[in-house]
């Protein structure tokens, strides 16, 4: 008889809630757990698995560039951000939302926070999946827009993203005052990772309130980086680093910056097919190296993912 | 694991007679753990002793070659331990029941299934040919294949006697031998031996499969191929077990399964459902995967997904050399010189495709540095530029003679222009804007 290799895990990967039921004074109709395994990813002949979360991109302002196999497959729809979430939900099968209000970059449309609190209001109460509520990326700006973002969703343990290691504050102070999360990123170093998670925990973000970005590359684009830099998170984890237990968030929708993966080309197969599956080829590295949360963009690669995630989780 | 020193002074002698030429057993086990002595200089170590330190010394995973393609010979669960050394060769199938034609067409498509990404050429390594009837059949269609494509071979049935028609023919390419299971193993394991070709083991069970390794093995076969049905178990037990696999021959040493792993996925799923299934194999712990079909559109993003996750994490990042079309260029496109670094060639390549304007981009040769690494470093200098520009034929491509440089070494144009006799324009100090330049230069 083979004497089959167990490994025996001293760490735990934190468990995040995502989204407060009425029951917790919240209005979503789900809550999701992220993390809370005790061994590599899938591994259930070892620990306890945990079921990684799927979610989709809402943009608040489709730049130029946005692939037009997204926007004919999504249709008018993706004009009206609170329209597209409901589809993501209730057409595509989503888990969660992640609303990336690029429109209030002072760069682009530089709409106001208010106006951006506003719609977080409306999508709250017309979508009643959890909700990432994420930042144009310009720091200033963000610390005001999550700041009032955060109070407009007070109550329903929403993610805020993204606090980086030069600015976390006011993200910080946000998801303390209204009890959401905070998405902690890092540009694939895990260093950074896990210096950030010790300052938002001395800044007093409670530990099981942080999740982990260390920024997700696509097919192609730098994937082995980000595959590299997750497996190494997740085995410092489980082998005990306390600082390094956060469960971990993917965008895949990164795997979209392949233009090869959507060009017309006879030679590379119908695009929408190449397209798809360059996005589900990149999500399925996220999930291998240890991702417990999936950002995707194209409606069809929600529904291969979840029955990959099912086959998997078991 | 190596072996230490002193693990192998423990099984010495210990005379320090100095007969090996090394005056004393420890500096004779110290070079001998560096492989700067052989073990057969000592004449006073027992066979026992001698096996013991070949085991150990062997790699966890045989390196098995079919044809001239190499899968196995890991090391590692995670490739930022050290690296994965040899990327997942994929197969795809052909039926002896097609008709000839059908059979020549065939082969002649799957052989021609490659990619070129940044200069690196990937698609489909080897070709299954499956027998349905009977030998005669089988000896035919195998024939067809091999004289309509330069891919190794996996020769599949479970009858030698099909297997050795096929073997007939092609043997000399080593192509793999799928598979010896618990009725036939020993016959297979023999014909293996007989013709020197690679076989793959088949159970459904572990214990078996140890037990037809036993067997192979003791038939004195090295180059075993494992295949434990994962490709046809939930996607829940495949990955656990080909982790089981890879624990077992890397972390154990465990020699009887110290084989690479392999997948077959031609049991009726569909094309999406074996490319997903690859791409979690190829990910973790394959050596080999079998499909039944595949198309470029599944193919091509798995390629590039296997050409990442096999980069070795130490080397610098860096695409080939080369003169790389972005868009449809014509001979009056214009020509950007730019460095090696995986970072800017995709950085430059992608803003020039953003700006719509077809260009040619000529990647020199800085070992992976950046542009301005690279200068400070003297490896980008007018004397490189002009040799890349010469070794990859440019002035034959285009009709004019201007050479666009990176705004950041302007200081090179006059040198430049002297080595080439091209015009040398300087151009945009940062990529980003680059659209915008081509646009206006373009537009004349």
């Amino acid at each position: 008889m083979v004497a089959i290799p167990k490994e025996s895990w001293s760490g735990k990967i934190k468990e995040v809630t995502f989204g407060a039921t009425d029951d917790e004074g919240g209005t979503r109709d789900r809550k999701l757990r992220l993390g809370g395994e005790t061994t590599l990813p899938f591994l259930a002949f070892e620990g306890a698995v945990s079921r990684p979360a799927i979610g989709m991109e809402v943009i608040d302002h489709l730049g130029e560039d946005y692939p037009q196999l997204i926007i004919d497959e999504v249709g008018d729809v993706i004009r009206d951000p609170v329209a597209w979430a409901d589809a993501c939900v209730n057409i595509y099968g989503a888990d969660f939302i992640c609303l990336k209000l690029l429109s209030t970059n002072p760069e682009e449309e530089n709409v106001g926070a208010e106006d951006a609190a506003s719609l977080v209001s409306t999508v709250l109460k017309q979508v009643k999946a959890p909700l990432i509520i994420q930042g144009s990326g310009d720091y200033e700006k963000d610390s005001r827009v999550i700041e009032l973002c955060g109070e407009a969703a007070k109550g329903e343990q929403c993610l805020l993203a993204r606090a980086e290691q030069d600015g976390y504050k006011s993200i910080a102070v946000a998801a303390t005052a209204n009890d959401h999360a905070v998405v902690a990123f890092s540009n694939i170093d895990v260093n950074i990772a896990k210096q950030l998670n010790i300052m938002l925990t001395e800044f007093g973000v409670p530990p099981d309130h942080i999740v982990s970005d260390p920024l997700m590359a696509g097919v192609g684009f730098g994937m082995e980086y980000a595959y590299s830099a997750m497996e190494r998170i997740k085995l410092a984890g489980l082998v005990g680093d306390k600082m390094l237990q956060s469960p971990m968030i993917a965008d895949v929708s990164v795997a979209w910056s392949a233009k090869e993966a959507y060009r017309v080309d006879a030679n590379l197969g119908d695009e929408r097919d190449r397209a798809i599956f360059w996005e589900v080829g990149s999500a399925i590295a996220a999930l291998m190296a240890g991702a417990n949360a999936l950002i995707l963009r194209h409606p069809k690669s929600v529904a291969i993912v979840r029955r990959v995630v099912d086959e998997l989780v078991g | 694991m190596p072996v230490t020193a002193l693990d192998i002074f423990k099984l010495l002698a210990k005379k320090n007679c100095g007969e090996c030429g090394v005056p004393t057993c420890l500096a004779f086990a110290m070079m001998l753990a560096n492989k700067q002595a052989e073990l057969t200089k000592c004449p006073y170590v027992t066979p026992e002793v001698v096996e013991q330190l070949e085991s150990s010394a062997s790699p966890p995973m045989r390196t098995v070659k079919v044809g001239d393609i190499e899968i196995g010979g890991e090391t590692e669960l995670f490739r930022h331990e050290k690296k994965f050394f040899n990327e997942t060769a994929y197969a795809l199938i052909i039926e002896d029941d097609l008709d000839d034609h059908s059979v020549v067409k065939r082969a002649k498509k799957l052989d021609a299934m490659k990619y070129e990404r940044i200069g690196i050429i990937s698609g489909v390594d080897l070709i299954g040919v499956k027998a349905k009837g009977d030998a005669q059949r089988f000896s035919d269609a195998v024939t067809l294949v091999n004289d309509n494509s330069g891919l190794p071979l996996v020769l599949m049935s479970d009858d030698a006697d099909i297997v050795e028609a096929g073997l007939k023919v092609v043997s000399k390419a080593k192509p793999l031998i799928y598979a010896g299971r618990a009725n036939n193993c020993a016959s297979m394991a023999k014909l293996a031996k007989q013709y020197a070709c690679p076989l793959a083991l088949y159970a459904d069970d572990i214990d078996e499969l140890m037990s037809l390794s036993e067997v192979a093995k003791s038939e004195g076969l090295e180059d075993i191929v494992l295949d434990l049905n994962l490709g046809a178990k939930p996607l829940r037990q495949a990955l656990e077990w080909l982790t089981i696999l890879r624990r077992l021959s890397v972390k154990k040493l465990f020699r009887p399964l110290g084989f690479p792993v392999m997948l077959n996925l031609d049991n009726g799923a569909d094309i999406e459902t074996q490319a997903i299934r690859a791409a979690i194999g190829t990910l973790k712990y394959a050596s080999l995967i079998l499909f039944s079909d595949l198309d470029p559109a599944r193919l091509y993003p798995l390629t590039t997904l296997r050409t990442n996750i096999f980069t070795d994490p130490q080397a610098l990042i860096q695409v080939n050399p080369g003169l790389y079309e972005i868009g449809k260029p014509n001979r009056n496109s214009p020509v950007i010189v730019t460095s090696n670094f995986s970072l800017t060639y995709f950085t430059v390549a992608s803003d020039i495709e953003a700006s719509k304007v077809p260009a040619r981009l000529l990647v020199v040769d800085t070992e992976g540095l950046s542009v301005m690494t690279a200068f400070a470093a003297d490896k980008f200098t007018p004397e490189k530029i002009a040799e890349t520009l010469t070794e990859y034929k440019v002035a034959d491509k285009v009709d004019h003679r201007k050479l666009i440089i990176p705004g950041m070494i302007a200081m090179l144009k006059m040198k430049l222009e002297e080595l080439t006799g091209w015009e040398v324009i300087v151009g945009v100090k940062d990529s980003s804007a680059l659209p915008k330049y081509l646009k206006e230069l373009a537009n004349g």
